[in-house]
């Protein structure tokens, strides 16, 4: 393990094309506060839009939220805003697919509530009069 | 850190068309197959983010579970989104966003050779970890002795006492962390004794590690005894009263002014069943005598029977949100079912957060053995990913179960 450090140099110069910086990509640390930052404040923001009555917009717009917030988690701290769009091509592609099973799903669910979901357990219409 | 220079030192960039397989004139770090460090982290990379595809994959078929449930049943999903602590949910994302930040930065450290700053940030991350799951065993613990469970266990009862003292079900969990607690002591003592430096610098972070566990147990108590007399209670309270402000007010009303009341039969079963018709016993509570009311109650009653033994037809029609939680929810395949859905979800979470924890610890003993340099942080670099969607996840849990208003 006592090889001199001495063809380091060689090494990057071996890069040639890929110039002599290190692929390593480290992100600054100004940029990872300010993502936890705005994490922690979206974050109480949709604890506090739970306290407000927003009808059938409520799910919208906590999903909303939640999706920027994992917006800047994959571009950030996972670094996609800087890798290989590859990486961010096989990713987002799992998404298409849980789009098609979740949109083709729900679509479908209503065909057989009845058989597995009972809004009420027993049927307890009391037929008198 | 005269390894690290060695592994440097060694980054034959340039000889990899010779590689026959047996070359063995790379650095220890650099596998044979492959001709350059980055080719190596690329492709590691390129595995580990084939292997989140399938993980988002893998938890999607829970979110399409809870999107059909919740669809189908809105009210028991915000009746017994009730029960759920929103503090605790609130703290634990806080602390999972936090461990986030700590698992990035592990990466930058790990990347720019800081190699005592990414172990302390490693270690941040595992302490973040732990008390996520301590405050995540006070949720369950209290729930399961409330006998808030999956459908085949669920036995809760409307306005039983929350239980007292320490749950048999959190001393259950924590038997663990408490075993490798001491076992990891015992290691140290052991360590220091024989003179291994090396599992000394090993086991002291690992002790705060699992000590964590235990400052999460706390912090959960004490959010949790607030809670569950101010607010918790109070979601009982809302649960229990607001459910049956209607039904009771008639039913119970009622006999108070004769027992000739239930013209209808048991008014209180047709009142649990359609809740159309429960402004109308309201009525004929006050006014008995009134038959018109007593002919639209009937009417009313035959319409539900027309439309099936079920009143789903009903309830859509009803216009409006659902302003109070019905006691109708408190049943096996109802709020037994949101339970499933709620233990399995967040349970499959919580497997990954102790996979996690179980792949930081390692790369936390590697570490520091000072084994990654600035061309070798790929298992860094690969389980920060891994926690970072386990994050992203818990970010659209946290919502979709929590804060379901």
């Amino acid at each position: 393990m006592a090889t001199p450090a001495a063809h380091v140099d060689d090494a990057h110069a071996a890069h040639g094309s890929h110039g002599e910086h290190d692929f390593a990509h480290p992100l600054p640390v100004w940029l990872l506060l300010a993502v936890f930052f705005a994490l922690t404040f979206l974050t109480i923001v949709t604890v506090a839009q739970s306290n407000f009555d927003l009808g059938n917009f409520d799910i919208a717009v906590t999903m909303i939220i939640a999706t920027i917030k994992a917006t800047l988690v994959m571009l950030f701290f996972m670094h996609l805003a800087f890798d290989k769009p590859f990486n961010l091509i096989i990713f987002l592609s799992t998404f298409v697919f849980v789009a098609l099973f979740l949109i083709f799903t729900l679509t479908d669910a209503r065909m057989n509530s009845h058989t597995f979901e009972p809004v009420v357990d027993e049927p307890v219409i009391a037929a008198t009069s | 850190m005269a390894t690290t220079e060695a592994a440097h030192s060694d980054v034959h960039v340039g000889h990899g068309h010779d590689a026959d397989g047996h070359d063995h004139d790379h650095p220890p770090f650099l596998a044979h197959h492959f001709d350059t460090p980055e080719q190596q982290f690329d492709s590691g990379k390129l595995g580990m983010w084939i292997f989140l595809g399938t993980e988002v994959l893998f938890f999607s078929g829970m979110f399409v579970a809870y999107a059909i449930f919740r669809m189908l049943r809105p009210d028991v999903f915000e009746g017994c989104s009730q029960f759920l602590n929103t503090k605790l949910g609130a703290i634990n994302t806080g602390v999972l966003l936090f461990s986030s930040l700590t698992m990035a930065w592990a990466v930058r450290c790990a990347q720019i050779e800081e190699h005592k700053k990414c172990a302390g940030f490693i270690a941040a991350t595992l302490s973040c970890a732990m008390v996520f799951l301590g405050v995540k065993s006070i949720e369950y613990s209290h729930k399961w002795e409330l006998g808030l469970l999956p459908p085949k266990w669920y036995s809760f009862i409307e306005g039983a006492p929350h239980p007292e003292g320490i749950s048999k079900y959190l001393l259950y969990m924590a038997l663990p962390f408490a075993i490798g607690l001491v076992g990891l002591v015992i290691w140290l003592i052991k360590s220091i004794l024989t003179g291994n430096r090396f599992a000394v610098s090993v086991a002291k972070p690992l002790i705060v590690v699992f000590a964590f566990f235990f400052v999460g147990i706390g912090l959960g108590m004490i959010l949790e005894s607030g809670e569950s007399h101010a607010e918790h209670g109070e979601a009982h309270a809302h649960a229990d009263d607001h459910a049956s402000d209607h039904v009771s007010d008639a039913a119970h009303a009622s006999p108070a002014a004769g027992t000739q009341s239930d013209p209808l039969g048991d008014s209180s079963a047709i009142a649990a069943s359609t809740t159309l018709a429960a402004p109308l016993i309201d009525r004929l509570a006050v006014d008995q005598a009134n038959s018109g009311i007593r002919d639209e109650l009937r009417a009313k009653q035959q319409q539900a029977e027309l439309g099936g033994s079920t009143v789903v037809a009903g309830r859509e029609g009803i216009a409006g949100p659902i302003d109070h939680v019905s006691s109708e929810i408190n049943t096996r395949s109802q709020a037994g079912v949101f339970f499933g859905i709620y233990y399995v979800m967040t349970g499959i979470h919580a497997i990954h957060i102790l996979a996690g924890i179980g792949v930081l610890i390692w790369l936390l003993v590697r570490t520091i053995r000072l084994d990654f340099n600035r061309h070798y942080f790929g298992p860094v670099d690969y389980v920060g990913l891994y926690w970072h969607i386990v994050d992203l996840i818990w970010i659209y849990l946290f919502p979709l179960l929590y804060l379901i208003r």
